[in-house]
This record gives C-alpha cells, sequence and structure tokens, in this order.
C-alpha cells in the first residue's frame, strides 16, 4: 500500500484502529519506565528536588511547540490540496497541543515561584508561551464557533500559519532578549549542560509524552472522521425527509 | 523519597500533569463512544453514506 492511499479516510481508520492498542501499551510502558527514572533522579546542586518538575515542564513545552508545527502542516494540506485528512489532523491537534501548552505553563510557574520567587513574570519565554496558548485557543474557538465547517476548517488554517510565525519567537526569545527564563541548557551548541543523570529521565519522558501526544492524536482524528461521518448522514436523512 | 522544602510545588505539578493526561485520555474515548453510538442508532434507522450507497468503499 502506498503511502497516499493512507489519505483516504477509510483505511486511515483501519490503520488507526490497528495501531492504537498497540501505541496505547508503549505509552503506558515508557511512562513507568521514564517516571521511575525522574522520580529516583539525584537533586539539582542548585535547584534541588523541584529539578523533578523539569521532567514535565520540558516535554511540555516541545509538544505544545510540536503541536503548532503539525498543525501548521495540516494547514497546508488544508489550503494548498484542500485536504479533508489535512483538516482531520488539524482539527484533532488544536486540544491536545493547548493542553500541554497549558500543562507547560502551569508546571512553570509551580517551578519559578520556588527557583525565581515569583508565579510568573512578563519577559520574553513566558509571554511568547501564553500567546501561543491564546492562539491554541483561537484555532478552538474558529473550529467550534464555525457554522459551515469548511470556512472555520480554511479560517483556522490561515490563523495556524499566521501562529507559526510565534514558534521561533518561543525558540530564540531566551536568545534574543534579556530573560529570566534561563538559555536553552539540552540541545545548544557545545552539547547539553544537564547531567546525564537527568538528562536520561529527561529524554525518557519526552519519549512517553510524545507517545502520549501521538495516540491522542490518531484517537481525536479516528473520532474528527467518525464525527463527519455522522455529520454527512444526517444531512442525507434530512434531504430524505424533505423529499419524502 | 524527600522532596525537600518545595514539597508542595512538586506535588502539585504532578498532580496537574495526571489531571490533565486523565482529562485527554477521557475526551478522546467518551467521545470515540458516543460517535460510534451515534452511527449505530443512524445504521439501524437505515441510513447510509452516500458514498456506500454508490457502491463506494
Amino acid at each position: 500500500m502506498a503511502v497516499i492511499d493512507l489519505a483516504n479516510p477509510t483505511r486511515f481508520l483501519k490503520l488507526a484502529n490497528r495501531l492504537l492498542p498497540w501505541l496505547a501499551i508503549a505509552t503506558v510502558l515508557m511512562f513507568a519506565y521514564g517516571l521511575n527514572g525522574a522520580l529516583h533522579a539525584p537533586d539539582d546542586y542548585q535547584q534541588g528536588a523541584t529539578v523533578k518538575i523539569m521532567f514535565l515542564h520540558v516535554p511540555s513545552a516541545w509538544l505544545g511547540m510540536f503541536g503548532w508545527m503539525l498543525m501548521s502542516v495540516a494547514a497546508l494540506g488544508t489550503l494548498v490540496w484542500r485536504h479533508p485528512l489535512a483538516d482531520v489532523a488539524g482539527k484533532a491537534a488544536a486540544p491536545i497541543g493547548a493542553a500541554f501548552t497549558f500543562l507547560c505553563l502551569v508546571t512553570g510557574s509551580l517551578w519559578g515561584r520556588p527557583m525565581w520567587g515569583t508565579y510568573w513574570v512578563w519577559d520574553a519565554r513566558l509571554t511568547s508561551v501564553l500567546v501561543l496558548f491564546l492562539l491554541y485557543l483561537g484555532v478552538l474557538a474558529l473550529y467550534w464557533t464555525a457554522e459551515e465547517p469548511g470556512r472555520g476548517a480554511r479560517a483556522a488554517a490561515i490563523l495556524t500559519l499566521v501562529g507559526a510565525v510565534n514558534i521561533p519567537i518561543i525558540k530564540f526569545s531566551v536568545d534574543w532578549w534579556n530573560t529570566l527564563h534561563q538559555p536553552a541548557s539540552v540541545f545548544r551548541m557545545g552539547g547539553s549542560s544537564i547531567d546525564p543523570s537527568i538528562l536520561h529521565p529527561l529524554f525518557a519522558m519526552a519519549i512517553a509524552f510524545t507517545l502520549l501526544f501521538v495516540t491522542l492524536h490518531l484517537a481525536a482524528m479516528r473520532n474528527e472522521i467518525l464525527r463527519r461521518r455522522v455529520r454527512a448522514m444526517r444531512l442525507i436523512q434530512a434531504q430524505g425527509l424533505a423529499s419524502a | 523519597m524527600n522532596l525537600g522544602p518545595h514539597a508542595d510545588f512538586i506535588i502539585a505539578s504532578y498532580a496537574v500533569a495526571i489531571f490533565v493526561v486523565a482529562a485527554l485520555a477521557a475526551w478522546v474515548t467518551l467521545d470515540y463512544i458516543a460517535q460510534r453510538r451515534i452511527l449505530g442508532d443512524l445504521e439501524e434507522r437505515g441510513v447510509t453514506r452516500r458514498s456506500r450507497g454508490k457502491g463506494h468503499p
């Protein structure tokens, strides 16, 4: 089967039904491994045990941005190729990305209070992530309030592509401006500045969260395809009643 | 395990994470059950998709 054949919703549903149980098992196993490593990781020499919040905060931040990049690719599919599965992928990713961005903001705030002495500052990194969360809410509002789904999808796709400008701003905000938030410490020139005893559980948790994202996204896409079938069948039913 | 003087913040972070993940899992599961139920009801009433009606998969 060619990859393009998976763009057929019926074939996609079959593949999703086959993959989802295995993805769910892999997610649970990876979380068990990652959490075991995270809870037994040594305390940081400066931050003490609060470094355990990093195992939630950093993967959430990565996935909040990953979700928007995924939606941006889907938005191109909606606007350029007008493929219905692209819109399904974008719509399904929006609430999941919003939830991870919310988790990033809350855990960052709970980490900031003991380390910085405040829950919130209007620095470039925190503010740009808050903007990302608001953009997610904007896309969700467009999807949920549009009377005609196609029009809502196009509007959401345009907002997604415009909002993609915010992703490099989030990434480089700590380099471009003087921020309270620390600069990049995992992926940076010269290698990570984090000790392997903390870095390994962080990567394990990042893989676990990514598996969770993929599982939820596939499941949400399956639900959205079913929802569109329900809508199509109701329209057919209404047409039948009108012509009777 | 000693979580030190800031244990409340660590526990609160993990509690929020568990809540968010559980909410997402419940959302996709309950939505799937609801859509399957509605589709089943429509099919029971004899409503079929046009593409299936025309002989397409």
